[in-house]
């Protein structure tokens, strides 16, 4: 229990100064610091510009000041022995009262500036800010309870401005929460309708690839996909729209869709590449907001023996595709020369040819993986020597644990990895993982 | 998950006495209890907790859906007395937690044996032939009440009131801190209490049952101690010289008289 030193009661102690006063009057000019001093305990206390409340340990009202039966619009004789402060109270501040400021009161010895509204007379709430203490007997035995209410009209209203403005604000906040989740749900379904869920199964060839998103709340502008041509042979491709966001995704997808249509029709890979180079020529030349990509497309064909793999690529300004053997090297499949797609009206691709055998892996990137920033201090880059060498490391194995090991390198290069990363490997399984 | 720390248990008393289980009503804590512990604890073992968003609770388990409704809190109380394997516990309850006692002893009944109801009102707001005190006006008053001491509840206060180990310069008892709540668990604990209506729940009781009332109770007025009484089969009522709606702080050596006596003519 906390024991607070009080003043004396200000009808106790109103005579006991009155002589000071008295010998003080003649002896100072002013008259008005004269009636100042004259301004006696017991006219504080009645006039104070608070209401003052005295009350038993029951809320039994013995003593109030004028001010406070003014507030109230009560008098004196309806109030005294006969209410309890509660009862002054409107019935929310009542039960208000109960649970939270007479516990505290008992538990604490004080509590102060509580929120409470008067009911008055003449059925008109008035907001205060309520202070109590607890005066305690010699014993340390509960006496009585002291009251200060405070006119809180003007900061009631200043509060319930900033109550309102901050419900506003955490409405808009949950508001904006729940637009950028939407928003987020929005982007993934249209980042995944960039991609295709699964990569087709093709007979005798394993697949694998993988995506790295750089940031969840913008749209990456790698590419890839398999599928089939005919009965025999499969499509696929790789590439890299220049810029994020919106726009490059409308030319991720664009793409996308030219290149598997472009391929139906004739599946020659300079050939498919051309068309998209017109297609992404005509779209965005003279739109003020000129676009273009990287790209390598291929056709696998089988072999007329089984285990055998024939690669045709082209390649539109994209970093060269890697070759892992079986017998553990690697080596860039050089695709030199091939221009941009869709900068010029009639452009150049580089073509390639490479044949994969049991346990070869053709891998195919994009300048995510290859610009990563490594080092302490994130200044140089992963490059080309790195990767191959990487590749030559992991040579021999299957696709999915070369793509699994390339996930991994990814990871490890943590912030230093900000861009977007597609990866795709092709490959014929290795002899000994045939069943 | 750890209940223990979830509800901020705490166990006082005498290890080897019977089981007392302390329930703090709406608006503040376990530290209700504080006049009461002293005066059971050579003959009982005491559990004392913070129902989840009150007090030391863990605030992040709140959940407006769960505790919408008192069977929310009552799987506090249950979930409580499984965490530390309770048999035939007594349950004492202030105000609405005496209600929620009902509700948890009717779910798990092997582990309490017994109620204590301080201040109890199984409905608040008035119905037809029925007295309850308020009326929906009153509990939105209520609940403008809250939301005018909301600026009291600042952000900063809340480790505090959490209890974080890692920051100690907040270790110190901030003033008001027992009854100080997050706004928001405040007014949907408020909302489920003073929009209750258990008053079914009273004739299913099967355990032995004091209830205990203030002379002078503007939340639960005597007649609604006397319906209490009359409900529950074979109850005991004690009517305690006091005003408010916490005797256990106001008359807390009758208020303790009269539980001690309750728990020892229980049968052992």
């Amino acid at each position: 229990m906390i024991h607070t030193d009080q003043q004396p009661e200000p009808y106790e102690s109103q005579n006991e100064g009155a002589p000071d006063i008295q010998s003080h009057r003649d002896s100072t000019p002013d008259a008005a610091f004269a009636a100042l001093l004259e301004d006696s305990a017991e006219e504080l206390y009645e006039a104070a510009p608070c209401g003052y409340l005295s009350t038993l340990m029951d809320g039994t009202i013995a003593k109030i000041n004028a001010t406070l039966l003014d507030w109230l619009g009560l008098e004196r004789d309806a109030v005294l022995g006969r209410m309890r402060f509660a009862d002054l109270l409107t019935v929310g501040g009542k039960l208000y009262h109960e649970t939270h400021f007479a516990p505290l009161l008992r538990m604490q010895g004080d509590i102060s500036g509580i929120a409470m509204e008067l009911r008055c007379a003449n059925g008109d709430r008035m907001p205060v800010l309520v202070s109590s203490v607890v005066k305690y007997g010699e014993s340390g035995e509960p006496l009585l309870i002291r009251t200060t209410l405070f006119d809180a009209r003007d900061r009631r209203a200043y509060e319930e401005e900033l109550l309102r403005g901050r419900k506003a604000a955490e409405e808009a906040r949950r508001q904006a929460e729940a637009d950028r989740a939407r928003l987020q749900d929005a982007l993934t379904v249209l980042q995944k309708s960039l991609l295709p869920d699964t990569l087709p199964t093709i007979p005798g060839v394993e697949t694998a690839a993988h995506y790295h998103i750089a940031s969840p709340d913008r749209l990456g502008g790698d590419f890839y996909d398999v599928f089939p041509l005919d009965g025999e042979r499969f499509a696929f491709f790789l590439g890299d729209v220049c810029g994020k966001g919106p726009q490059a995704a409308a030319v991720t997808s664009l793409t996308r869709y030219t290149l598997r249509a472009a391929a139906l029709h004739d599946a020659d890979p300079a050939s498919a590449l051309a068309t998209l180079n017109t297609v992404l020529h005509d779209r965005y030349t003279g739109s003020g907001d000129p676009r273009y990509c990287t790209a390598i497309f291929g056709i696998l064909t089988p072999g007329a023996s089984p285990g055998r793999l024939t690669i045709q690529l082209a390649s539109g300004g994209h970093p060269p595709a890697v070759v892992l053997r079986a017998d553990g090297t690697a080596a860039f499949l050089p695709t030199p020369g091939g221009l941009l797609v869709g900068v010029l009206p009639d452009a150049h691709f580089a073509t390639a040819e490479t044949v994969l055998t049991p346990g070869d892996t053709l891998l195919l990137y994009t300048d995510g993986l290859t610009e990563a920033r490594t080092g302490a201090d994130r200044t140089s880059l992963y490059g080309d020597e790195a990767l191959l060498a990487f590749a030559a490391d992991h040579a021999g194995k299957s696709t999915v644990d070369v793509i699994g090991a390339l996930t991994d390198l990814l990871a490890s290069f943590g912030d230093g990895l900000d861009d977007d990363t597609a990866l795709l490997a092709l490959g014929v399984p290795p002899l000994t993982a045939q069943p | 998950m750890d209940i223990f720390r979830r509800n901020n248990v705490t166990v006082a008393g005498n290890p080897q006495g019977p089981t007392v289980v302390l329930a703090h009503g709406f608006g503040c804590d376990q530290n209700m209890w504080r006049l009461t512990v002293p005066a059971l604890a050579d003959a009982y073992r005491l559990v004392l907790f913070d129902y989840v968003g009150c007090g030391r609770s863990d605030l992040t388990a709140f959940s407006e859906e769960r505790y919408a409704s008192l069977e929310g809190y009552a799987r506090d109380v249950v979930e409580v007395c499984e965490a530390l394997d309770l048999r035939d516990a007594t349950f004492v309850g202030h105000s609405v937690s005496s209600m929620v006692g009902v509700l948890a002893a009717e779910t798990a009944p092997e582990r309490i044996g017994s109620l204590v109801m301080v201040a109890p009102s199984p409905r608040y707001v008035d119905d037809e032939g029925y007295h309850g005190g308020f009326s929906a006006q009153d509990i939105d008053e209520l609940l403008a009440s809250l939301d005018s001491n909301y600026l009291g509840w600042s952000a900063a206060m809340a480790p505090v009131i959490m209890g974080h180990p890692d920051r100690p310069e907040l270790g110190e008892e901030l003033k008001n801190s027992f009854c100080a709540t997050d706004p928001d668990m405040a007014r949907v604990f408020a909302r489920t209490t003073f929009l209750s209506d258990t008053r079914d729940d009273l004739g299913r009781v099967k355990v032995p049952t004091l209830v205990l009332e203030c002379v002078q109770d503007v939340i639960a007025p005597r007649e609604v101690g006397a319906f209490v009484h009359q409900a529950i089969p074979g109850s005991s009522l004690v009517t305690l010289d006091t005003t408010g709606h916490c005797p256990h702080l106001s008359a807390p050596e009758a208020t303790n008289e009269a539980i001690r006596d309750f728990l020892a003519g229980l049968p052992r």
